[in-house]
């Protein structure tokens, strides 16, 4: 397998962020209360990461091994602000409903795990790659927990789609359940838990068959590698 | 042995030093390039606020250049200077916009822009910031519930200052079961609001709104 099939296949299934390495739960359960707010944040957390392994990598073999936490965690601060200001200034509205989650992502672990485990010794593209392809597999997460979450505590899809693409993308707000009075739980942080349960719970689920599936061709098994939830 | 250390040490410095210097260098380059869109933006932001809660057709100016700025005062509930914005119709003052702040929200303050007419009566009003219960306290807003519109013509000579309180404590105001305390922070900070404009009314209400000093009874 090429390592460049390698790391995507990593970032969206098997080191997937959201439900196998649990280091993005800080906005995996604050923003998946609508399906608008859960992938743009998702969008911008790729970009970040993209952007942070990508700078990380050309310089690693400068940066002595004492102080490399501080920088690189002053690269991804100085990133997510330059990000942050870009969107304020060019997509507003988006700016006012991610608000505070947005500088938030310095703190999500997954940036600065990706940066320390992969672009800290890796080069530059398959850097890139890998930071993109995390940041994919989280907007993955992302995505169908609050698909979840906005269907079962709102009976929506897609609100708030007009606070990205303009007044005209509002015809495109789903209504799933019509004359629906919502059901809090789902909206509620306990909602997320219980969201992100059930999405680790499939994600086992369809691992372990697949597994089966394979022990009967050949006896390898690769255990799925958990890490521990050492999360913000 | 401690030369090499501190040969080590310097070197590590510089590079954390570097980095810094690099970073702030590209963040403030960043910011002065972002400064002017973001103001416009956020210009542009309030202006489409305004229009929602005072016609167009009622006023002539720009509201952004008729500012005033307006100290601490109890009945507003700021607590550092806010915001007033005045609109005048061939220059006759027809209305200003308020930023009041309810402290007695369920969850932290609600940050209300507030239009009142030259007469004393609510234009509109609609929430600008809050953090109520998403699902139970949010349908103060306008993208969730017309709820806020029963404000939109009240005044404090319409309706008695008894009335000015939710249905359930004896009030005229409508609310939804499951959160009264938030609609009862609104309709307290909407009233005193109003207050506020009938006691500062000559001050708000002068025609050259540049020099002037709001005495707000300010009873702390």
């Amino acid at each position: 397998m090429s390592i460049y099939k390698e790391i995507t296949l990593n970032g969206i299934w098997k080191q997937n962020p959201g439900v196998v390495q649990l280091l993005g739960l800080c906005p995996t359960l604050a923003v998946t209360t609508s399906v608008v707010n859960g992938v743009s944040l998702g969008l911008a957390t790729v970009l970040v990461m993209a952007a942070a392994n990508g700078a990380i990598s050309p310089v690693r073999k400068y940066v002595p091994n004492e102080i490399r936490v501080p920088v690189f965690i002053l690269v991804i601060a100085a990133l997510v602000t330059v990000i942050d200001l870009s969107i304020n200034a060019f997509a507003h509205p988006l700016h006012k409903v991610l608000g505070i989650f947005i500088p938030l992502i310095v703190v999500n672990c997954i940036v600065l795990a990706r940066v320390e485990s992969f672009a800290a010794k890796n080069a530059p593209i398959p850097s890139i790659l890998d930071g993109f392809m995390m940041g994919i597999g989280l907007t993955l997460v992302l995505a169908l927990l609050s698909g979840m979450r906005e269907v079962i505590g709102k009976g929506t899809l897609f609100s708030g789609l007009d606070l990205v693409f303009g007044p005209s993308a509002k015809q495109f707000v789903l209504t799933v359940i019509p004359d629906y009075h919502g059901f809090l739980l789902a909206v509620l942080p306990p909602g997320a838990f219980l969201g992100l349960g059930m999405l680790i719970a499939a994600r086992n689920w369809i691992d372990i068959r697949n597994k089966a599936k394979d022990s009967t061709h050949e006896g390898h098994t690769t255990e799925a590698e958990f890490h521990p939830a050492l999360n913000t | 042995m401690s030369d090499t250390l501190i040969k080590h040490a310097l070197k590590t410095a510089s590079t954390l030093t570097a980095f810094a210097l690099v970073g702030t260098a590209i963040l403030a380059y960043i910011f002065l390039i972002t400064r002017a869109p973001i103001e416009a933006s956020e210009a542009e932001a309030r202006l489409a606020l305004f229009s929602q809660i005072l016609p167009h057709d009622v006023y002539d100016n720009d509201l952004l250049k008729t500012e005033l700025v307006i100290p601490p005062n109890q009945l507003l509930g700021n607590r550092t200077p806010s915001k007033a914005n005045i609109a005048t119709l061939g220059n006759e003052p027809v209305g200003v916009i308020l930023e009041a702040i309810a402290h007695d929200g369920y969850a932290g303050d609600i940050k209300l822009l507030i239009a009142i007419r030259a007469d004393g009566s609510v234009s509109g009003v609609r929430v600008l910031t809050h953090k109520e219960t998403p699902g139970l306290g949010d349908y103060i807003e306008i993208e969730r519930d017309d709820w806020i519109t029963q404000f939109n013509n009240e005044s404090l000579m319409k309706t008695a200052a008894k009335d000015w309180a939710v249905v359930k404590d004896g009030g005229k105001f409508e609310y939804m079961a499951g959160a009264t305390i938030t609609p009862r922070a609104i309709v307290k900070a909407v009233a005193k609001a109003l207050q506020f404009f009938n006691d500062n009314k000559p001050q708000l209400l002068e025609k050259k709104p540049a020099e002037k000093v709001l005495q707000g009874k300010d009873k702390r």
